[in-house]
């Protein structure tokens, strides 16, 4: 109960972020520069007005907080979506057809796996960053970031989907789509993708925690998200410089923001799954 | 066994030749080098000259071929950014990054096994019970973090241990080794404990599972029945045989703590090859980055391959297999 009541206060507060923040920080009109390295509201030299304090451009901590958590949902979720299909189309295509091409995806695949996802991001945006114009950058970014850490991660799905796939397309009804006449790509689509589907579901809500990390870490690198429009993982690495110096709120309480947000998307993950699944119940 | 150990290695050089393409094709996008060298005035006979002797003339497989050789032989070029051979840059990079990550990998055995061992054997002490809640924050918390919160504590708060760099080295040859000096010692602690927090929890649960699991079986009550100590039990006969998956799972996971050493590298501005990676993503300095793609991906394919060709020394059941496979 107090799980889901976390939950929905955590995603809630990231999804609604415009409307229930204390403030708009990234609005330099309603900045008080003066107001910067305010420390937290309960302890001395802090005030009710910035409830976890301020950085150093007096941005208040709480509602920077609340838009970088929407930023990093909608990254994490984003980039699911994209290795979901990615890895469910190809691993649809192995399975259904089979032969060379089903040799050649699952032999990329295996090699992938052999290498960490998260390396795998990191150097697929670090050489998407170097190859497209420096002017761009900032507005690119995030899609760059979520092609990245979606292509790190769809051989789990590809694996998966095709294990069924090769299971259901000897079924009859797979047999009778053939004989009526239907095409490959529409007995692919319309006939099998359906039956194989449930699984994927279980693991993309497994995978969303990870790719939530995967973007924070990318963007503490220095590789991610642009400061001007911070996810957790930049403001956890733009704080960072902060914490010799003693002003430890404004990295600590990203950082929390993103144990919290991950924990509640696995709270999510594990409700969505047992909700899904009529079995479990 | 040959046709095996050929397709394996194939596909090895397979992979690094990709990895090569797409660090050949980075340098496509630096801009025009005859340029670069000559200037705006050059006269066209000039550039042609030097178009020859850098070898853009020739197509672009000769080109790769020409860069792989230079690869081979450890030759990526100068970087950009610091106008020194990237070679050089690494080399002076190795060192910290693998005594990082040994550290690391001896921290997480030198704790996972015997805390492994000890949630095992007494599974419902309390004890036991903290090591396995720790562990499972080990495993959830993103490493920059855990590093971010060490420096906090160690380093902020208490002030017992440097936040960042390597301390004072010493230089071997060309080895320079941070491990002789008290503040290159002390520098590597909390870098080693954030790197190597992940692959401890993961050997310490694994230690565990295999433990639980030999413990059941017929020649451990065989060896009670013999009335040997519990000690010489669990020592001598259950763990000997819970370190073969351990040890394979150690083995692979270099690879990996390397990969993540770019994190840890970054938070603690340890002077290895993962900083060196990512100062050279973000002022696009392409030579540093092509180098440091072969030498990671060259780093997993022998490592895989080493395993892959053990497990198959190993393990009767994967020729049988093959064989049967085969016909």
């Amino acid at each position: 109960m107090l799980a889901a009541l976390l939950t929905v206060v955590c995603v809630g507060g990231a999804v609604f972020a415009p409307w229930v923040a204390p403030h708009n920080p990234f609005d330099s009109g309603t900045l008080v520069l003066t107001d910067g390295f305010t420390p937290p509201a309960w302890t001395a030299g802090g005030t009710s007005r910035y409830l976890l304090g301020t950085d150093d451009q007096g941005r208040d901590i709480l509602s920077t907080i609340m838009y970088g958590a929407r930023i990093s949902l909608a990254v994490g979720v984003a980039s699911v979506l994209f290795s979901m299909v990615l890895g469910v189309g190809l691993g649809l295509i192995a399975g259904y057809v089979g032969g060379r091409l089903d040799a050649f995806i699952m032999r990329i695949a295996d090699i992938q796996l052999s290498f960490p996802p998260i390396l795998i991001a990191l150097l697929i945006d670090g050489v998407a960053r170097v190859v497209l114009p420096r002017e761009s950058h900032d507005q690119i970014a995030i899609y760059v970031l979520i092609l990245a850490i979606g292509v790190s991660s769809w051989v789990q799905y590809a694996r998966t989907v095709r294990g069924s796939t090769l299971v259901e397309r000897g079924k009859e009804y797979v047999q009778a789509a053939r004989v009526i006449g239907r095409g490959q790509a529409s007995i692919m689509f319309h006939h099998v993708l359906p039956n194989v589907l449930s699984p994927v579901l279980v693991i993309a809500t497994i995978h969303l925690a990870t790719a939530i990390i995967t973007e924070a870490t990318l963007s503490f690198l220095g590789v991610g998200v642009p400061a001007t429009q911070p996810s957790l993982g930049t403001l956890i690495r733009v704080g960072n410089d902060f914490l010799l110096s003693g002003e430890w709120w404004i990295t600590v309480f990203p950082g929390a923001a993103l144990i919290i947000l991950v924990l509640s998307v696995n709270l999510l993950g594990d409700w969505l799954r047992d909700a899904l699944n009529p079995k479990l119940r | 066994m040959l046709a095996f150990v050929l397709r394996r290695v194939a596909q090895a050089v397979l992979v690094m030749l990709t990895v090569g393409l797409i660090a050949f094709s980075l340098f496509t996008f630096v801009g025009d080098p005859v340029l670069f060298m000559l200037g705006q005035d050059a006269t066209p006979e000039d550039r042609v000259r030097v178009t020859k002797l850098l070898g853009l003339d020739q197509p672009f497989y000769v080109q790769y071929a020409n860069f792989v050789g230079r690869a081979l032989q450890g030759d990526f070029g100068l970087s950009l950014r610091q106008v020194r051979p990237v070679s050089k840059l690494f080399v002076e990079r190795l060192p910290a990054t693998l005594e990082l990550s040994f550290a690391a990998a001896f921290l997480a055995l030198a704790a996972g096994i015997p805390m492994g061992v000890y949630t095992a054997l007494r599974r419902n002490s309390w004890l036991a019970q903290v090591f396995l809640t720790v562990s499972l924050i080990g495993v959830s918390l993103p490493t920059f973090l855990i590093g971010i919160l060490l420096i906090l504590v160690f380093a902020v708060v208490l002030g017992w241990l440097p936040s960042f760099g390597r301390g004072d080295t010493i230089a071997i040859g060309w080895w320079t080794t941070g491990l002789l000096t008290a503040s290159g010692l002390k520098s590597l602690i909390l870098p080693a404990i954030t790197l190597g927090l992940f692959q401890m929890t993961l050997i310490m649960r694994l230690v565990r599972s295999e433990m639980l699991e030999v413990l059941r079986t017929d020649y451990i009550k065989f060896a009670r029945a013999r009335g040997l100590s519990d000690r010489s039990v669990h020592f001598r006969h259950a763990l000997k045989n819970t370190l073969v998956p351990v040890i394979t799972i150690a083995g692979l996971q270099l690879g990996a703590i390397i990969a993540f050493a770019i994190i840890t590298e970054t938070v603690f501005q340890w002077p290895g090859m993962g900083l060196l990676f990512i100062q050279s993503v973000t002022v696009a300095d392409i030579p540093v980055m092509a180098a440091y793609l072969c030498l990671i991906a060259l780093f997993f394919v022998v490592i895989n391959l080493v395993v892959d060709l053990l497990y198959y020394a190993v393990d009767p059941r994967l020729r049988v297999d093959r064989a049967a496979a085969a016909h």
